[in-house]
């Protein structure tokens, strides 16, 4: 087997790319360079008609957009090409080519989106703006590589754990030592400084990080709106004692929360297992609230609706904090939780804790900006009617003042997982939390930086996907905050 | 104002105790202890030696007590061991009984001793915080203006393609977190056998062999562009996108006010309105924005004194904390917390004194 060059057979193509991206870049340059200077830009088009003159800017503009479509389609060319002639067309095609379910699903959710865009609300807006197209689709790309990767183990070209023998450090495109003829020939973006490949990991790391990153949002959110939204409208004693416990909070260095929170020893004294107890019971409470405020007045459908919900969520909580039939496990004592038959599901104590720290440092700032809304909705005249009309003050706050919040809600949601995408990534580069093996994108860069100036595939490759998924969530925001401002 | 600063001075001293007890107790938890005397002593210490290793140094009293004794407020340990020798928090053996201090904590002036540095804490902090003080310098230096510039120009037209352009560029920015972006710069800009600098060296443009050095080791005694630049763009860029942004939101709303639209109106030239009448009140936000970024920095101070290996106060707390070298500790998320409250302050301040429609009573 021959190592694999980037484009293979398509190398012909990369002076065009090339090419084409120089264009694009220079003509938008251009077109900067001329707005900025003054232009005499009004010319008569006969009658009382005035048109502008678009000038030297304009066809600049043209040339810069004809030359950013051609690297498009260019590109598109390396992707489709790849899913047909495969390794022949280099580790670009071979990636893509492994990727193909990827492509399959985008193309799927693309094409629905886009035919009924129309009847999705918000969601459907979003494919009215390029910007937020882009974010959605580099989003989108992450999350369908976790779960066919993660859960259905495709895509992926070796074991992510195994070390292969004479694969150490080896540059991205070498093919396999000693293949056998079941194993794919080559580590498609080399190997890191354990004779892992680089490829699997990443693909494997992308569903630790789609996993865990949006949850831990939606519990900081979770807890941030049940305490924002009472500090908010009641305001008085209570929005001042839980508006000091945020700033303190908010005033430690994130880091040394990590340092001080996410170390195996706390993990012995149970500190995160008490923590988990208090901070994953907050969605309990939020879904108690809203359907009971909402159905109060109706005992015969609120008493069966509550009695269900609240069983599914509870069941869920108490598997989700006993581990191994404990809540709390320490080396003196250990609190029983539920037994290992009714245990749905198992999260070790180091992702427990990672888990715990990235909420405990999120909630409070979602409480603010929850508080902020707050304060400001409740003056509305909406709010003034349903206390007129005899309103309980949990009904007007979950069901007349979140529900008028949520635009600024949704797009901080958005920033706020690539945010916690950061922070994961944070941890994993000191070290803290998931074990040393763990192919999540932060270990990562921090297991290949140590010979980063050697070999910088091993750590690039994860910066970069990091990179793209936390634009992408960045850019889908930007979208997001666009089109909810338009209407 | 005077009165506000009072009450703000007061919070901040209630919040930098509370922080501080709360750092104390999560050091001083057994397990943590426990370790401390395993690195201190041997790592094969029985558990009645740990014990007593710890019950001697005084580390088994009551927190609150342990807490009060390193404010200084509480008298501090004494040990007598049965051989005769008698030790304690404010003095070593042999010392007279006539010249032992009672009392040493912060209020004395005594920060403690560090069991990782083997060394006092007072000047251990002061040194490191020097060193980082010299990067958040050059950062700022780099940082604010940039921010501030590429705000400007993308807020100074709203939806053109400098617009447009730089704003994707400091969202690509805030999307990059520190240890992305180094990993990235170092590969590139600073290895002599990928990126840039082996083409560079072969043309003949650089003397040495990387365009730029990827350890600022060197950069603690003597910082020069060669050295230094990498961290201090890394951390720059970081907090760079967030405040351009902000400035550019707050450009956009003054460049739609009512007084622009009247200069416009009487020819001034577009130069004039955005450099005398747009900046000065576009400016007010993106100020207390840029003291609010500072604490953030403290955050990229850390990730970057770690892949640089620069040594200054971030490096201080990764070593602190992962040795539980407690009382070091606490004197770092002192310093931290300080410097995020008085941020705080100032930030307020400073939005109060420039924005004369807001008054404080």
């Amino acid at each position: 087997m021959e190592a694999l060059t980037w484009t293979g057979a398509l190398t012909w193509l990369n002076p065009i790319l090339g090419l084409s991206a120089a264009i694009m870049v220079a003509a938008y340059t251009a077109q900067i360079v001329v707005s900025v200077m003054p232009r005499a830009g009004l010319r008569s088009a006969g009658g009382d008609v005035a048109s502008v003159d678009r000038g030297p800017g304009g066809v600049f503009a043209k040339t810069g957009s004809y030359a950013f479509r051609a690297s498009i389609v260019l590109i598109l060319i390396y992707v489709l090409a790849g899913i047909f002639v495969g390794p022949t067309a280099g580790i670009v095609g071979a990636i893509s080519r492994q990727l193909l379910p990827v492509w399959l699903a985008l193309v799927v959710t693309f094409a629905v989106s886009v035919v009924f865009k129309r009847k999705l609300g918000l969601y459907g807006k979003l494919f009215d703006s390029t910007v937020g197209m882009i974010g959605f689709a580099l989003v989108m790309f992450w999350v369908f590589t976790g779960i066919f990767g993660g859960v259905f183990d495709l895509l992926v070209t070796h074991d992510s754990l195994s070390q292969v023998s004479g694969m150490k450090n080896k540059l991205p495109g070498t093919p396999l030592a000693r293949a056998d003829a079941t194993d794919y020939p080559w580590f498609l973006l080399g190997g890191d400084n354990l004779a892992r490949d680089v490829f699997s990991r990443l693909i494997k790391g992308s569903w630790v990080v789609i996993q865990i990153a949006p949850m831990a949002t939606i519990f900081a959110f979770m807890v941030g709106i049940t305490l924002g939204l009472p500090a908010g409208y009641y305001g008085g004693k209570l929005d001042v004692f839980l508006s000091f416990l945020a700033n303190l909070i908010l005033a430690f260095p994130v880091i040394l929360i990590f340092y001080l929170l996410v170390t195996p020893e706390i993990v012995l004294t149970g500190l995160p297992s008490y923590m988990a107890i208090v901070l994953f019971i907050f969605p309990l409470v939020f879904v108690a609230v809203l359907l009971d405020s909402r159905y109060y007045t109706q005992p015969s459908v609120r008493t069966p609706v509550l009695i269900a919900v609240l069983g599914l969520f509870g069941w869920l909580y108490l598997s989700m904090i006993s581990n191994d039939g404990a809540l709390v496990k320490t080396s003196t004592y250990d609190i029983p939780g539920l037994p290992a038959f009714l245990d749905l599901f198992d999260i070790g104590p180091g992702l427990l804790v990672v888990f715990v720290a990235v909420v405990f440092v999120n909630a409070p700032t979602v409480f603010r900006i929850v508080r902020g809304l707050a304060l400001d909705i409740k003056t509305r005249d909406y709010v003034a009617a349903a206390q007129t009309r005899g309103e309980g003050p949990w009904y007007i706050m979950l069901w007349e003042i979140l529900p008028n919040a949520r635009g600024p809600l949704i797009v901080d949601f958005c920033l706020r997982i690539g945010y916690t995408t950061i922070l994961l990534g944070t941890l994993g580069f000191f070290g803290l939390g998931l074990e040393s093996e763990s192919p999540d994108w932060g270990t990562t860069i921090n297991a290949g930086r140590r010979l980063l100036s050697l070999y910088p595939h091993a750590a690039i490759v994860p910066a970069l996907a990091l990179l793209s998924l936390v634009l992408g969530l960045n850019l889908l925001a930007d979208g997001l905050r666009e089109e909810s401002l338009r209407d | 104002m005077g009165v506000f600063i009072l009450r703000r001075l007061g919070v901040i001293l209630l919040t930098a105790f509370c922080l501080t007890f709360i750092v104390f107790w999560l050091t001083n938890l057994y397990p943590n202890l426990e370790k401390l005397a395993k690195t201190q002593g041997n790592f094969r210490m029985s558990d009645e030696a740990v014990a007593s290793y710890l019950g001697n140094r005084g580390y088994l009293e009551p927190t609150p007590v342990k807490f009060g004794q390193w404010l200084g407020v509480v008298p501090g340990w004494v040990t007598e061991t049965q051989d005769g020798k008698v030790f304690g928090r404010c003095f070593q053996d042999g010392t007279p009984v006539a010249e032992r201090p009672k009392f040493c904590g912060i209020l004395q002036g005594d920060w403690g001793y560090s069991t990782v540095f083997k060394e006092d804490v007072g000047p251990t902090v002061i040194k490191r915080l020097g060193l980082t003080g010299k990067l958040m310098f050059f950062v700022l230096l780099l940082m604010v203006p940039s921010a501030l510039i590429v705000g400007v120009l993308a807020g100074m037209r709203e939806g053109t393609r400098l617009d447009r352009s730089l704003s994707t560029f400091s969202i690509a920015t805030t999307a990059t977190p520190e240890y992305v972006s180094g990993v990235i710069f170092i590969a590139v800009l600073a290895s002599s056998k990928f990126g840039l600098s082996p083409l560079l060296a072969e043309w003949g443009w650089i003397d040495s062999k990387t365009l730029f050095l990827g350890s600022a080791t060197s950069a603690m005694k003597d910082a020069t562009f060669w050295n230094f630049f990498l961290p201090v763009l890394t951390i720059s860029l970081y907090g760079m996108g967030y405040i351009a942004r902000m400035t550019r939101a707050s450009m956009t709303e003054v460049m739609t006010a009512q007084y622009i639209r009247t200069a416009r109106l009487k020819g001034v030239k577009f130069s004039n309105i955005v450099l005398k009448h747009a900046l000065r009140n576009a400016l007010i936000a993106p100020f207390t924005v840029i003291m609010l970024q500072i604490p953030w920095l403290l955050n990229g101070v850390v990730i970057v004194e770690t892949l640089f290996n620069y040594k200054g106060f971030g490096w201080l707390l990764v070593q602190a904390a992962s040795n539980n070298d407690i009382e070091l500790l606490l004197a770092v998320s002192v310093v931290s917390v300080v410097v995020v409250l008085a941020t705080q302050l100032i930030s307020d301040i400073g939005y109060v004194l420039l924005n004369p429609r807001i008054r404080i009573t």
